[in-house]
């Protein structure tokens, strides 16, 4: 997928000005933060089950390299094979040579992040293996040819005229002139239509939500059903999974099951969570005869020891784009890359580069909201500052904001002259809105005053403040 | 260099140390071999009656059904009944299990039963329950020749047979269970091929963030419940 992730100022301002767009976020936020807060709130347990899920990958981060062999040797007991990708390129090739050694001319696919990441449906295409996504979100951005914009609701961001128009566009077979009276009729089209699909199918691609060393499982997390038949039907299944997906056990993997549903879509566990290990037994009546787990490393290796080795504990449960305040007016694409939202903010600049990415970090309020949210209590604010820092250290920030930085450090670091500037300052911001309180027009801030006003100072500084209430305080000591 | 020995080594420079000590390697297969207990819900800390009213009651909020019966002489009344309900054909695609072979369905001779895996044609399903969590109000269905994968997934109404004696509280207790009773002959350890942990029937919410059933798999969900339990019926 071809970033446009430095575009992302002229991103934000196209969606900023979107209709359908700003219609989908409005629905989607308040939705979003009711059930994930009903869901905290009826678990009492819930933040010592943070404590536990952050110390959990933490361990399996330090160990990464023992859990990685033991999970590799366990897929193997189970008649599984483990390919051992360093780049996407590594991993797409993977992919294509076990379709095209099973003679694969179609393949189902569950959702999965990393077959993004990878950008593998171009690459199956091109080699003539027909990818089929089958999670209802992601089969209509595949008619569409649109990239997800949200890693858990992928096409959240269409309207239910979008999916009519869509399914009449690409069901050429059923009656033009038919009705869509619910959104059910919707569904249902497309459930009979992926139906025949997922019987037809070489072979099923999922990814995973986790991996388990202590019995070489993969884990998937779906409401739809989609990844279990897609895993289940073909002959061969492939697991696209990233190295951070390791956990040691299975009670391990429960702790973090009872944060992701819940962090998620808000519900207490989600429909199916299936544990796939291996392939077919000998008298199994049904399931794949071939199991292979396409492992990517793609730059996740390196993240470790450095500042942003704690990104990678995520478990993709998207509660920081959904409680993001930039985010829920931009929505997914305007980040230009396969993640977006806070996690993408951080990850992004890993995986493509700060010189690509480094409109993200910057495209934070610093709220601190994603932090308080992520159930893997992930510093992300801290990270975005550390990418800033990198980006500022390899003269990538614009001229503009460089040497506004150097003029704010230089009288930062100057008490007396900076106390001098802000008084200045707030007098005469004090003076310019005394009328109103608050200035529609200011020269230099024309970014900020175009949106809203500007409430202007009133009268003093906090420094002045300050130091008058302490001295009132010693006063009535 | 191979990916595998790039990602290996990768990670050990950066954690800065070469392959983890012997001492402390087995002190981590310890820990895979104990594969201790992380800190279990309050919620399902109950008295077997309301442990099993937690389950129903979990059952019911995910919009799955449940019946309660008696004896096994009651279910084959209890299925036809749910079919007739729903104006379903009274064909079920049946797990082969032995539990499911016991319960006397020729007292039912409209009931026209097949075992094996299910099939894209297959309308209706019924499964054996391994056990099942009060917690969430979620089935285990490990797979195995007695208990395909398909039952849980092709048909559009899903029938599971459970016993209230396999009704536990806590997702941790339910793995218990699988790891004292079963036995992989591949792996030699406990896991089957597959396990799914199913709570409610299939669902989607892709469509403008709006709750629809059936997305690919069963629109219902529904748990015959034997009482085979007696300190579970006591308060029920």
């Amino acid at each position: 997928m071809l970033a446009t992730s430095p575009a992302f100022k002229e991103n934000a301002v196209h969606a900023l000005a979107e209709p359908g767009l700003q219609k989908a976020l409005a629905r989607t936020k308040p939705h979003f933060h009711a059930k994930r807060a009903n869901a905290v709130a009826a678990l009492p347990e819930f933040e010592q089950l943070r404590d536990i899920g952050r110390n959990i990958k933490n361990h399996t981060l330090a160990h990464l390299d023992f859990y990685l062999e033991t999970w590799e040797e366990n897929v193997k007991r189970a008649g599984g094979q483990v390919h051992w990708c360093a780049t996407a390129e590594d991993a797409r090739a993977a992919v294509l040579a076990i379709c095209q050694k099973a003679g694969a001319r179609t393949v189902t696919k569950g959702k999965s992040m990393i077959s993004e990441e990878i950008a593998l449906n171009e690459h199956l295409e091109r080699h003539d293996i027909t990818p089929v996504e089958t999670d209802l979100g992601e089969y209509i951005l595949q008619i569409r040819n649109e990239s997800p914009s949200h890693i858990i609701a992928p096409a959240f961001h269409l309207n239910r005229e979008d999916w009519e128009e869509s399914f009449r566009h690409a069901h050429t077979d059923l009656p033009a002139d038919r009705v869509f009276h619910e959104r059910r009729d919707i569904m249902t089209e497309a459930r009979t239509e992926l139906r025949a699909r997922f019987l037809a199918a070489d072979v099923g691609i999922t990814g995973a939500n986790f991996l388990i060393a202590e019995t070489g499982s993969s884990v998937i997390v779906t409401n739809e059903g989609n990844g279990d038949l897609t895993q289940t039907l073909p002959r061969v299944h492939i697991v696209l999974a990233s190295i951070e997906k390791l956990v040691p056990t299975i009670e391990d993997t429960i702790s973090l099951l009872r944060l992701l549903a819940r962090s998620a879509t808000g519900q207490d566990f989600s429909v199916y969570t299936t544990f796939s290990t291996g392939v077919r037994r000998a008298d199994d009546l049904d399931g794949p005869a071939e199991y292979h787990v396409v492992l990517l490393d793609n730059g996740r290796s390196a993240m470790l020891g450095s500042p942003f080795q704690e990104m990678l504990r995520c478990i993709r449960c998207a509660a920081c784009m959904n409680h993001c305040p930039v985010y829920s007016v931009v929505g997914g694409h305007a980040y230009g890359w396969v993640y977006p939202g806070p996690m993408g903010a951080v990850l992004t600049p890993t995986l493509i580069g700060i010189d690509q990415a480094g409109n993200l970090p910057n495209a934070s309020t610093f709220c601190g909201k994603c932090e308080s949210v992520c159930p893997m209590k992930i510093p992300l604010p801290k990270m975005m500052r550390h990418w800033r820092e990198r980006e500022f250290e390899r003269h990538l920030s614009p001229q503009a904001v460089r040497t506004n930085l150097a003029l704010w450090g230089f009288v930062a670091r100057r008490p007396g002259l900076y106390r001098l500037v802000t008084r200045i300052g707030a007098a005469a911001l004090g003076w310019l809105g005394r009328r109103r309180g608050r200035l529609s027009r200011l020269p230099l801030a024309s970014g900020w005053t175009k949106g809203r006003d500007l409430p202007t100072p009133e009268g003093e500084t906090f420094f002045v403040r300050y130091a008058r209430a302490q001295r009132r305080g010693r006063g009535a000591a | 260099m191979s990916g595998r020995d790039f990602i290996l080594s990768t990670i050990r420079r950066n954690l800065r140390r070469g392959p983890l000590p012997e001492d402390q390697a087995a002190m981590l297969r310890g820990r895979l071999q104990s594969h201790p207990r992380q800190l279990i819900p309050a919620r399902s800390r109950l008295p077997r009656p309301e442990q099993v009213a937690l389950f129903i009651a979990n059952v019911e909020k995910e919009f799955g059904s449940v019946a309660r019966l008696a004896d096994l002489a009651a279910v084959p009344g209890a299925v036809a009944d749910y079919l007739a309900q729903h104006n379903l054909p009274p064909a079920i695609v049946m797990a082969p299990h032995p539990e499911l072979r016991a319960i006397p369905w020729s007292d039912r001779p409209l009931l026209r039963l097949h075992e094996g895996r299910a099939e894209g044609s297959d309308q209706v399903s019924l499964q054996h329950g391994f056990a099942a969590i009060a917690e969430t109000g979620t089935l285990m269905l490990p797979a195995g020749p007695e208990r395909p994968t398909t039952i849980n997934l092709l048909a559009d109404t899903a029938l599971v047979f459970l016993r209230a004696s396999r009704v536990v509280g806590a997702y941790e207790e339910a793995w218990d269970l699988l790891r004292a009773e079963r036995h992989d002959a591949l792996t030699g350890g406990f896991m089957p091929r597959n396990v799914m942990l199913v709570t409610g029937p299939s669902r989607t919410a892709d469509i403008e963030q709006t709750l629809e059933l059936g997305a690919h798999g069963p629109r219902r969900l529904h748990i015959l419940l034997l009482d085979d339990d007696e300190a579970a019926r006591t308060a029920a």
